[in-house]
């Protein structure tokens, strides 16, 4: 009875999931695969077989060097949002009903702001007019305006502020599962703050740290707006690169080599950290 | 003299802990008021009462996590407010045993040890000691979610006597256990207390808990203590109404003082009958006063005696080794009457038409409560 009863919901349920098996399939899998058969390709048509278009984009330093650029952006955004992240979940969890409400607003703002508006607000900011450089010369901590637009750190401080809640949702709701008496049970051991941090609640938090890095990661190398827009000319990362090269010099096959390897860049980025995750586990 | 051997076995050298005068609040909330309690070296105390009586709250400014409003901590003699949890050297066993859940049983005993710079050959060694005071040898290398709640339990407690506290708190310490393990742990529980002669405090809402292990019992309602005393004082002598309700089941008579002589009252009670009761509290003939007496100290017979009160019989309920009678006087005031029950032994004694006091029955006088 209840037998039958679960495999009549079986049946049924490949048919619930077949809409959108069926839209991946349509939409992401086969212009994926059309990408990678564009770049063996000799032109835009499909047409021929050809290695040139690899071998150009890794015979290149430049090229190579915009692949490095574009991990290098990720893995320090990473690293500045997990350095300003761990003090804010950290305060969040300590924190009654209302700061928590406020935190959380602040902290969701940039994803309710327009990703146009909030790059161009980081312009007025970072410019050598903007209101970051005034703030510091008004203060003599400088004498000259910093120039801070199209370098990577201006583009890495803009970066962090986007990427910010993509960190700190998925840190905040493991710490928040984080039994409150394990952090008593270790001071009334002896444990120091610190040392309740380093043992008990940063391994406990790696799985929420683990999902924030990799949206982080996988969300600062494919930037597109941020990169053009605060990076400029100057910059180049690997979508600024593909866009260049699929909208302005229209060369199909270079421009799909490009985007394949952004896309194993970025898968190679996102399993890094899952190894990461499950290393310090073992270890700690 | 050969330097003190840091793994001999402990020294019986129990602390006292004193709380003088310790008032806390959270916002406009008093949640303890004006506690003063001493906890004499190696005495267990159990703070008993219903959830948001402020034992918690006392508990967690012994153990530091809370910086009470006024009041000090004094333990040994030192004044213990101005130092963080980390420096107090007191031993807390949690609710939900709080284990380390991505250590092992042999590096969660071990923490407090290393947290306190103890070599690594000094930690090994305590580790397995504690494994095997606890009972849990071989399960060094488990990981907690690897074991039933007993054995959690057991690995908390040599979780927190590793670094050898000088108090040890208990958080509600059974009450994720099953029932016929609760009993285990409690006589578990009180050997390592004595074997350690630790200064104990016991934080619970359960009464058999408090009264199977505690030394005495401080009986607490809405941040202060009621009554403190033996577990037998307060099940015998319940000072307030509060404690005698708080404790055991107990049925209540309203009555009134009809003569008073040297510490014993003639009270007569509604349903007509006069009990003779002792009680050390001051009352004036006329004043009306509720007479406590608990089941078991009363008896149902099939004839009028003296002192007894005319009562219908509506159900009989065997529970274990014992009957407990629900009756109702003429005027409709239930009660209940406990009475051992013999193997074989009907479950509802037919003839009873009279419930009457106990030979050894002692009912408790209180003044009758404001509307």
């Amino acid at each position: 009875m209840s037998g039958a009863a679960t495999s009549e919901t079986a049946g049924v349920e490949w048919r619930l999931a077949a809409p959108l098996g069926l839209t991946y399939l349509a939409f992401f899998a086969a212009p994926l695969l059309i990408l990678l058969v564009m770049s063996f390709s000799v032109d835009d048509n499909l047409g021929g077989f050809s290695l040139a278009a690899w071998a150009k984009f890794w015979g290149d330093p430049f090229y190579r060097g915009v692949v490095w650029d574009t991990l290098r952006l990720g893995l320090v955004t990473v690293a500045m949002t997990t350095l300003f992240a761990y003090p804010i979940a950290l305060l969040f969890i300590a924190s009654g009903p209302g700061l928590q409400r406020l935190l959380l607003f602040i902290v969701l703002l940039p994803l309710l702001t327009s990703v146009v508006i909030r790059t161009f607000a980081w312009i007025a900011i970072l410019s050598r007019e903007g209101v970051l450089n005034q703030a510091l010369l008004a203060l003599g901590l400088t004498t000259a305006p910093l120039n801070l637009l199209q370098t990577e750190l201006g583009l890495v401080i803009a970066l962090m502020q986007i990427e910010m809640p993509l960190m700190l949702l998925p840190l905040i709701t493991v710490m928040q599962q984080i039994d409150p008496s394990l952090s008593d049970a270790s001071r009334a051991l002896g444990g120091s703050k610190w040392r309740t941090f380093r043992k008990v609640i940063l391994p406990l938090s790696l799985p929420g740290w683990i999902a924030g890095a990799t949206l982080v990661f996988a969300s600062a190398t494919t930037a597109f707006i941020s990169q053009t827009v605060i990076g400029g000319a100057r910059l180049v990362y690997l979508p600024t690169l593909i866009w260049q090269q699929a909208m302005v010099v229209y060369n199909w096959p270079f421009a799909a080599v490009a985007s394949v390897t952004l896309l194993v860049a970025v898968l190679a980025g996102v399993s890094l950290f899952a190894m990461l995750g499950r290393f310090a586990r073992t270890t700690a | 003299m050969p330097s003190p051997d840091p793994l001999a076995p402990p020294e019986i050298q129990s602390q006292p802990l004193t709380l003088d005068a310790i008032s806390h609040s959270y916002g406009d909330a008093l949640a303890v008021n004006e506690v003063t309690l001493e906890v004499r070296a190696g005495e267990l105390i159990a703070l008993l009462g219903p959830s948001g009586c402020g034992k918690s709250t006392l508990l967690r400014i012994v153990a530091g996590f809370i910086n009470q409003t006024s009041g000090r901590v004094v333990i040994a003699d030192r004044v213990v407010d101005s130092l963080p949890p980390n420096r107090r050297e007191v031993g807390i066993v949690f609710q939900s045993y709080a284990l380390f859940p991505h250590m092992t049983v042999a590096e969660n005993i071990a923490y407090g040890l290393e947290a306190r710079g103890e070599s690594k050959a000094t930690c090994r060694e305590r580790v397995s000691e504690m494994l095997a005071t606890v009972r849990m040898e071989g399960f060094a290398d488990r990981k907690p979610r690897q074991l039933s709640g007993g054995q959690q339990q057991r690995v908390a407690l040599a979780r927190a006597l590793a670094v050898r506290p000088r108090i040890l708190l208990l958080d509600e310490p059974f009450a994720a256990l099953d029932k016929n393990l609760r009993l285990d742990m409690q006589i578990e529980i009180k050997r390592l207390q004595r074997q350690f002669g630790l200064t104990a405090i016991l934080v619970t809402h359960d009464q058999d808990e408090a009264m199977s292990i505690a030394d005495r019992i401080a009986v607490m309602s809405k941040g202060r203590i009621e009554q403190l005393g033996s577990p037998v004082e307060i099940y015998d002598q319940p000072e307030t109404l509060f404690v005698n309700d708080f404790i055991g089941s107990s049925n209540r008579f309203a009555g009134v003082i009809e003569s008073a002589g040297e510490g014993a009252y003639g009270v007569r009670l509604a349903s007509g009958a006069l009990w003779n009761v002792a009680s050390r509290k001051a009352f004036a003939p006329g004043d009306r006063v509720v007479a406590t007496i608990r089941p078991e100290q009363l008896v149902l017979t099939d004839q009028a005696t003296d002192g007894s009160i005319p009562v219908t019989l509506k159900l009989s309920l065997p529970i274990g080794g014992e009957l407990i009678h629900d009756v109702e006087t003429r005027s409709g005031e239930a009660f209940k009457v406990a009475a051992g029950r013999r193997p074989g032994e009907p479950v509802s004694p037919m003839a009873a038409t009279h419930c009457a006091l106990a030979p050894h029955a002692r009912p408790v006088l209180f003044p009758q409560p404001a509307a």
